[in-house]
């Protein structure tokens, strides 16, 4: 198992399920991929190019703010949405500590039946 | 890719050896480091605990999924629980299989771990694993990848 710190695995094993649920969909990353390069976008420059209204992106952010990949900001009277990286951050990280647990945990099966 | 994780090694050991190590719930757990109450049984329910020292407390539950002998072994847990206050039947469940295949000096070993997530493919998650570019330029990648016509 793990040399981390049990704890924090827990905080990031709490926070990690609704962010991979949020983007298992091909609207919300591509959203996502509009927001990446930093810049706060409204809802009209979200919704050009797109096939779907205006309510249905605003949908779409709404869940990606929920798990605070999106951020909205208010500009007068205007919403727009900023980017935040560091849930998919700790979802990476995530993954990398499986990684590394398998790596680990298949080195000592090599050892186990090569012995 | 299609899978959230992949590892493949290649073991000095013939399939049926590996194959063992792999099934036999004694032999699992020793290299797992998990203690296991019985057999794995296609189908049922895994149970036992850690044996990693420090984290005796931590159980393990896992539902056996495949048996194909020497082929495949598969099974779906909750992948590395960490905290047994945390209720993990609301999480997702990850599918993880070992499929072996005979090479020339051995076994070759090739272990998957998929669902962490419902993204379609797991290229997407891959890319979110960014062993090097910065943040955009892996949202670029996806962005090429979801604007392709499906």
């Amino acid at each position: 198992m793990s040399r981390n710190p049990r704890s924090g695995m827990a905080d990031r094993q709490q926070a990690r399920a609704p962010v991979f649920a949020a983007l298992g969909d091909e609207t919300r990353l591509l959203l996502v991929a509009k927001l990446c390069g930093g810049q706060p976008h409204s809802i009209s420059q979200l919704t050009r190019g797109s096939k779907l209204t205006r309510q249905a992106i605003t949908k779409h952010l709404r869940v990606l703010e929920r798990v605070g990949v999106v951020r909205s900001v208010r500009v007068g009277r205007e919403s727009r949405f900023q980017f935040d990286p560091r849930p998919i951050e700790r979802m990476k990280q995530y993954l990398d500590f499986v990684s590394e647990q398998w790596d680990q945990a298949l080195s000592r099966l090599k050892s186990f039946v090569e012995k | 890719m299609d899978n959230g994780i992949e590892k493949r090694i290649e073991l000095a050991a013939p399939v049926s050896r590996v194959w063992r190590a792999l099934t036999d719930y004694r032999e699992f757990g020793e290299w797992f480091r998990v203690k296991l109450d019985g057999p794995f049984v296609a189908g049922k329910v895994s149970r036992g605990h850690i044996t990693y020292p420090g984290y005796e407390h931590v159980k393990w539950e896992a539902v056996v999924q495949k048996m194909e002998p020497e082929r495949l072994f598969s099974f779906t847990w909750h992948p590395y629980p960490a905290d047994p206050k945390i209720d993990y039947s609301k999480e997702t469940t990850t599918l993880v299989e070992f499929r072996l295949e005979k090479t020339a000096t051995g076994t070759l070993l090739v272990v998957t771990e998929s669902g962490f997530d419902k993204i379609p493919s797991g290229r997407r998650l891959e890319a979110f694993r960014m062993n090097e570019g910065g943040w955009a330029e892996q949202m670029k990648n996806i962005e090429r990848h979801v604007a392709k016509p499906s």
